[in-house]
């Protein structure tokens, strides 16, 4: 039935139509995978403790998500109805290992990064959400600029939480001393910088509830912003 | 041909085949990419190794400066009771014997190395642990005396950023210098870690803050291997 409608409308549409424009900025705010669909929370308070980790999980996201949604995609009028969580459960898990083990190949140092969060991506519930809710019922363009909408808009938060808890958990960005370093030093036995003036680290912000937290202080700022995205029932 | 798809036998048919395809793709690619991935693991070793020495290196120029410091000197596996034991000390995986259960304390190889600096000899000392999350592991080099700590590399699996995974930052490996793990006459003394700031103090060491069970962890791999390794220094 699908294929015939899909047929039927084949002249196709430009790559970068309205509708296609609409799959890439859509999940950057008003459909974003944290703050509206509420997904990937998991990953989000694990690793947004440092902005490099952040940078690095985004990195991965992004480049499972792609892959994936278009090998989903090209196989979807194959997979059948029954088994298709497995199925997309075994793409994912494939391309992550795949993934991994040409980083440690190539670039070992991203890898022993990376490694921690194998777990976590193919856990990940924005893939499967995306595999499942998009990819199995479009074609492999689309389902691309989907991926690419999603991982961004998680990367986005991803970044904006990490940015938050790495300054005031650790003083620094990017693992770049920015308040100063609590580590004392001759001559500055508090450490230097606003550390020396009495300045102390916040050790909450270190730890995973600070993530959910300022998740939710975004999703409150979001929503106040725009009214529509408040469900009424 | 239309096909069924919730038929059984496509069902099977195409786990089959979906399974094999994943299964070739992944075994080729293990298998080309093995080589590789293992000199890279080798690399890293002696770039760890090269680092308990104070030696700043590069994937580029381990292999170098470890064949200089390090490489051109013997090494040795010794036993838990000091003895030394049949055993090329690099090949060694500290990190899946420590794992193992079903070797006996007394089956278990230890390493040791000797490294060539300025005209110093230093030994170093593999270590592996328990973290909060998963293992921790790292080198520490002795000075010629056999009992004060001339350098410390850590490094660990997957401990909390900004907590645990602190230890292998300079700040911390740092305060492990000139501590020392025996006495005069190289009779065992525990280092210990503080959480009261009282670090400057001999046979202690400042620990993390929200990282206790990582430091505590050093703490044990430490001594527990130290103590190990001192039968064997006290013989030669």
């Amino acid at each position: 039935m699908s294929e015939v409608a899909e047929k039927v409308k084949a002249p196709a549409e430009p790559l970068f139509s309205k509708k296609n424009r609409k799959l890439v900025s859509d999940p950057l705010s008003d459909n974003n995978p944290i703050t509206i669909q509420v997904l990937g929370i998991c990953s989000a308070l694990a690793i947004t403790v440092q902005v490099e980790q952040a940078v690095v999980m985004s990195a991965a996201v992004f480049f499972v998500l792609a892959l994936g949604n278009v090998v989903i995609s090209l196989l979807r009028n194959l997979i059948p109805g029954r088994i298709r969580i497995i199925v997309q459960l075994v793409v994912v898990a494939s391309l992550v290992i795949i993934v991994n083990q040409v980083l440690m190949a190539f670039l070992p140092d991203v890898s022993a990064k990376l490694s921690v969060f194998v777990g976590l991506i193919i856990t990940n519930c924005i893939i499967m959400g995306r595999f499942e809710a998009f990819a199995m019922g479009n074609k492999p363009w689309p389902s691309f600029m989907d991926a690419v909408g999603n991982a961004t808009g998680y990367a986005i938060i991803l970044i904006i939480v990490a940015v938050v808890r790495e300054l005031l958990g650790s003083g620094s960005l990017y693992g770049i001393p920015i308040l100063g370093s609590p580590i004392p030093v001759e001559g500055y036995p508090n450490g230097t910088g606003l550390f020396d003036m009495g300045y102390m680290n916040n050790n909450l912000m270190v730890l995973p509830p600070m993530a959910l937290i300022v998740v939710g202080i975004i999703i409150w700022i979001q929503r106040s912003r725009n009214k529509n995205l408040i469900e009424s029932h | 041909m239309k096909v069924n798809k919730d038929n059984t036998g496509y069902i099977f048919l195409f786990t089959f085949l979906l399974i094999g395809v994943v299964a070739v793709i992944l075994s080729i690619l293990a298998t080309s990419l093995a080589p590789q991935i293992s000199k890279n693991n080798e690399t890293k070793k002696q770039m760890d190794l090269l680092q308990s020495i104070g030696i700043e290196s590069t994937r580029a120029n381990a292999k170098e400066l470890f064949q200089k410091y390090i490489g051109s000197n013997p090494s040795y596996v010794i036993n838990n009771r000091g003895e030394v034991v049949e055993g090329n000390a690099f090949e060694i995986d500290i990190r899946t014997q420590h794992r193992d259960k079903s070797i006996s304390e007394d089956a278990k190889k230890y390493p040791l190395f000797i490294a060539n600096k300025d005209g110093q000899t230093l030994y170093i000392v593999p270590v592996v642990g328990k973290g909060l999350w998963g293992p921790i592991w790292g080198y520490v080099s002795l000075k010629d005396d056999k009992r004060t700590i001339y350098g410390v590399s850590y490094d660990h699996l997957g401990e909390t950023p900004g907590l645990g995974a602190e230890i292998k930052q300079k700040f911390f490996t740092d305060r492990y210098l000139a501590e020392t793990v025996a006495d005069e006459n190289l009779n065992y003394m525990p280092i210990k870690i503080v959480k009261d700031g009282s670090g400057a103090q001999p046979q202690k060491v400042d620990g993390i803050t929200g990282g206790t069970i990582t430091s505590k962890g050093v703490e044990e791999m430490v001594n527990r291997t130290m103590e190990i390794y001192l039968n064997y220094l006290k013989t030669i």
